[in-house]
């Protein structure tokens, strides 16, 4: 039996800020639905409403033309509808087992009876991972899964209830391909079940594969409603943009001066043997897939790894790294990957996360002078286009596009010669990511060298001179960039050779 | 928009919350007993508090970098203990006898950050650890004896070292204010003004960025913890001068006054931080308390009760404020 949810005139505020205003949204059991806008738009809060995380919004809820009251989750579990969120550990108990996990509802709700049924406990919780297909054991600890096994527990625990509507926030931002296609074949179990399955994300091709209608969203406002098959994927950008979409990537000037970086032989944890050269003014790619030990090798270059070896080079000079500050002094920094937790200080100010870098220059006998600290920040601030009420501003109340400007521009102020950024565009919605482009392509025309981290193959395409591909650790290939193709680098990424 | 108001309110509260209370307290004990507000109390009660807020800039020192110095008390007690021994056992001049309190500070803080750095212990069990580690050193030291001038020593003879009459200043009025006060100024200059305050800051606010952003986090984490068994030996040695004895574990009950001191400055002026200045307030505050609640016949062991509440109170207005702004 089909049941359809309807949000009609939905509205909500925060002070300072209408987050929704009249957001209309349907969604039906046995369908996969895509809810997409950019950072900001109001998808995420949209859902938490429906999940009734908020209860002072205004509008009605309908299921199946009958109007439901959703102000608290209780209620909206009652009603058969779930989220599983994007922080996945928030939901979890990491020290007990999966089965504990998947079945905590049951163990909540059921606290009148004074006894565990531990027998049934189990069995109940293996029947629902046999049901998704997921070999995993319901007496393994929380711990020791990995993030797509955990999701895979949450989606789990979901259905362990009546579950109608599953809501999903961007499920897939932390998975590898393979864990994201093994997503994907739950998901369409579940459609198979009659479950609605809500997917938030800023993917748009996994969108177009898995879904059969999408919603945009743009400033807390529904702006299209489209069935997947009758829209195209730039149709889709254009509505979550409000305008037509720009080049996506700047055009550069190829370029190749002098060898500014030389690494041969880098070896650390997770890291063999890696060689790999960065010329002045060129942008050079470092791809494969999720887990390939990308990460692992910027991180071995700027000295976060204690136990490096190998021999690197910055302008011919032999360098050796035990830290990060130490590589900072030598001229070569990183935009970490995991914005919050490594590239900003979300409970500083604007100013005081551009200048980080640069305190010793705006300062006089280690005094800073807060006027130089000040204009530097503000022409910084103008410089990147930072969307902040002022230079004040503590940075958690920043846009994703906007911090990750911030972790880029306290480098720029440094003037570094080697800038690894590690995927730079990782939740940044679609405007910001051009800006961050040209951002790139301005540093390596002023000759700096920029290795360029990223398993986003457009942005690899887009945007780099040269690449290398990474394979378990190891440089699996060299390619010029103009030289070879998706395909190629996929073979290379995924350990031929 | 009607929830706008209760909010401003709240922040009014947050930021001017503590000054408030302090004027509200001299206006109720005044009117209670005149006495309360002369110049002679007055300056009793900046006395009363200088070597706990000495002590306490110390904590507040390692709550900038989030850390937690716990060892800080027993850390005075064994700085008292080690500069009196030298005047009084030893017969050693004012220079050698401040040198070696401030050695084991420094010796303190080093094995500190070892733990804290090295080992990766959390700061608060480290400091906890090193806290019974030290408060055992000093007793051991001192034979579990009050050390004091002209005592009896172990083999029957008389202690014949006496203090130097220089040093017995440093208790005494105006020195012991003016010691607290240019601690209190120097750190809040520090913290606020220089480079090295600003890269605490971002450590305390979030270690793996700081280090990241090529903040050498492990030396300023043991800067941190040298800075704060510093002070609390400087907080030591004043106590000894003050009462110009090492009595068994004089530092001890420093440590709570100090850390009720250094949370209820967080919020002073809406700082949101811990700093030199809102610690301070929170010592007068509380100094205030105590001193009217004496004036006002409250017994003695009754004090912490008070103490505690206030303590209370101004951590739930600083968590209250992050988990609702």
């Amino acid at each position: 039996m089909k049941t359809v949810l309807d949000m009609k005139k939905i509205s909500i505020a925060f002070p300072g800020v209408q987050a929704l205003n009249g957001v209309d949204f349907r969604a039906e059991t046995g369908r996969v639905h895509a809810l997409i806008g950019a950072n900001g738009a109001g998808k995420s809060t949209l859902m938490k409403i429906l999940s009734g995380a908020y209860g002072h919004y205004e509008g009605n809820l309908l299921l199946n033309g009958e109007q439901v009251e959703i102000r608290q989750p209780a209620d909206a579990k009652k009603h058969g509808i779930q989220m599983v969120y994007q922080e996945v550990d928030t939901a979890l108990i990491p020290n007990l087992s999966v089965g504990e996990n998947i079945m905590m509802d049951q163990l909540v709700n059921g606290a009148d009876k004074q006894w565990i049924e531990w027998k049934r406990l189990w069995s109940e919780a293996e029947a629902l991972l046999k049901k998704l297909n997921i070999p995993l054991s319901p007496k393994k600890p929380v711990s020791d899964l990995t993030l797509a096994e955990k999701q895979m527990v949450l989606i789990a625990r979901a259905i362990s209830n009546d579950c109608r509507f599953l809501i999903l926030d961007e499920p897939t931002a932390p998975l590898s391909q393979t864990e994201t296609d093994e997503l994907f074949r739950v998901v369409r179990d579940l459609k198979q079940q009659h479950v609605s399955i809500i997917f938030i994300s800023h993917r748009l091709p996994e969108l177009f594969a898995i879904c059969d209608d999408i919603t945009v969203m743009r400033n807390g406002e529904l702006v299209g409603k489209k069935q997947i098959a009758e829209t195209t994927q730039n149709d889709v950008i254009e509505m979550m943009l409000g305008r037509k979409m720009d080049e996506q990537f700047p055009a550069r000037k190829h370029q190749k001066g002098d060898v500014l970086l030389r690494v041969s032989g880098l070896t650390a944890r997770d890291v063999h043997g890696v060689d790999l050269t960065v010329h002045a003014g060129e942008v050079v790619g470092l791809t494969g897939l999720v887990g390939a030990g990308k990460s692992e090798i910027n991180k071995a270059l700027f000295g976060e790894d204690q136990h490096t070896s190998g021999t690197v080079e910055i302008n011919g000079q032999p360098v050796s790294f035990r830290s990060p500050h130490d590589a900072v002094k030598k001229g070569l920094v990183l935009v970490p990957e995991e914005r919050r937790r490594e590239g900003v200080f979300v409970s500083e100010s604007v100013l005081a996360n551009l200048t980080v870098t640069t305190l010793g220059a705006l300062a006089k006998r280690s005094f800073i002078s807060f006027r130089k600290e000040k204009e530097t920040a503000a022409a910084m601030i103008e410089r990147l286009d930072v969307r902040t009420p002022s230079a004040q501003t503590k940075v958690r109340y920043l846009s994703g596009g906007n911090q990750q400007k911030i972790a880029i521009g306290k480098w720029l102020l440094a003037e570094a010669d080697v800038y690894l950024f590690d995927e730079p565009t990782k939740g940044v919605d679609v405007g910001a990511k051009r800006e961050i482009f040209d951002l790139i392509a301005e540093l390596a025309a002023r000759g700096k060298g920029v290795l360029y981290t990223s398993s986003e193959m457009p942005e690899i395409f887009g945007m780099t001179d040269r690449m290398y591909v990474v394979y378990d650790g190891r440089i699996a290939a060299e390619k010029e960039t103009a030289h070879t193709t998706e395909e190629e680098v996929m073979y290379y990424s995924t350990g031929g050779n | 928009m009607s929830q706008k108001k209760p909010f401003q309110l709240f922040d009014f509260f947050y930021k001017y919350g503590t000054i408030l209370t302090i004027i509200v307290l001299i206006a109720v004990f005044t009117a209670l007993n005149p006495a309360f507000i002369s110049s002679d109390n007055l300056l009793n009660i900046l006395r009363s508090i200088s070597i706990v807020t000495i002590i306490a800039v110390g904590v507040t020192v390692s709550l900038a970098v989030n850390g937690f110095d716990l060892s800080v008390g027993s850390s005075a007690s064994l700085a008292s203990a080690i500069v009196i021994s030298m005047f009084v056992w030893f017969s050693q001049n004012l220079a050698v006898a401040l040198l070696a309190a401030f050695l084991g500070a420094i010796v303190i803080g080093l094995l500190n950050s070892i733990m804290i750095v090295k080992l990766k212990i959390p700061d608060m069990l480290a400091t906890l650890a090193m806290m019974f580690i030290i408060q055992g050193v000093a007793l051991t030291y001192t034979k579990g004896a009050t050390i004091s001038e002209n005592m009896v020593m172990a083999d029957g003879s008389y202690a014949e070292g006496t203090i130097s009459p220089l040093f017995a200043k440093f208790g005494q009025l105006p020195w012991i204010i003016v010691i607290m006060l240019a601690v209190v100024l120097i750190a809040q200059g520090f913290l606020s003004l220089t480079k090295h305050g600003r890269f605490m800051y971002m450590i305390g606010g979030n270690q793996e960025a700081a280090r990241l952003s090529g903040i050498p986090v492990n030396r300023y984490k043991v800067a941190a913890y040298l800075l704060s068994a510093l002070l609390a030996a400087l907080g030591g040695i004043v106590l000894a001068s003050r009462v110009m004895t090492a009595e068994i574990n004089a530092g001890g009950p420093y440590l709570m006054d100090a850390v009720a001191a250094a949370f209820i400055g967080l919020s002073v002026l809406g700082a949101g931080k811990p700093n030199a200045l809102g610690t301070f307030v929170g010592a007068v505050l509380i100094g205030i308390l105590q001193n009217g609640l004496v004036m006002m016949s409250v017994p003695y062991y009754a004090m912490d009760i008070v103490k505690g509440s206030v303590l209370a109170f101004a951590l739930a207005l600083t968590y209250y404020k992050q988990t609702h702004s």
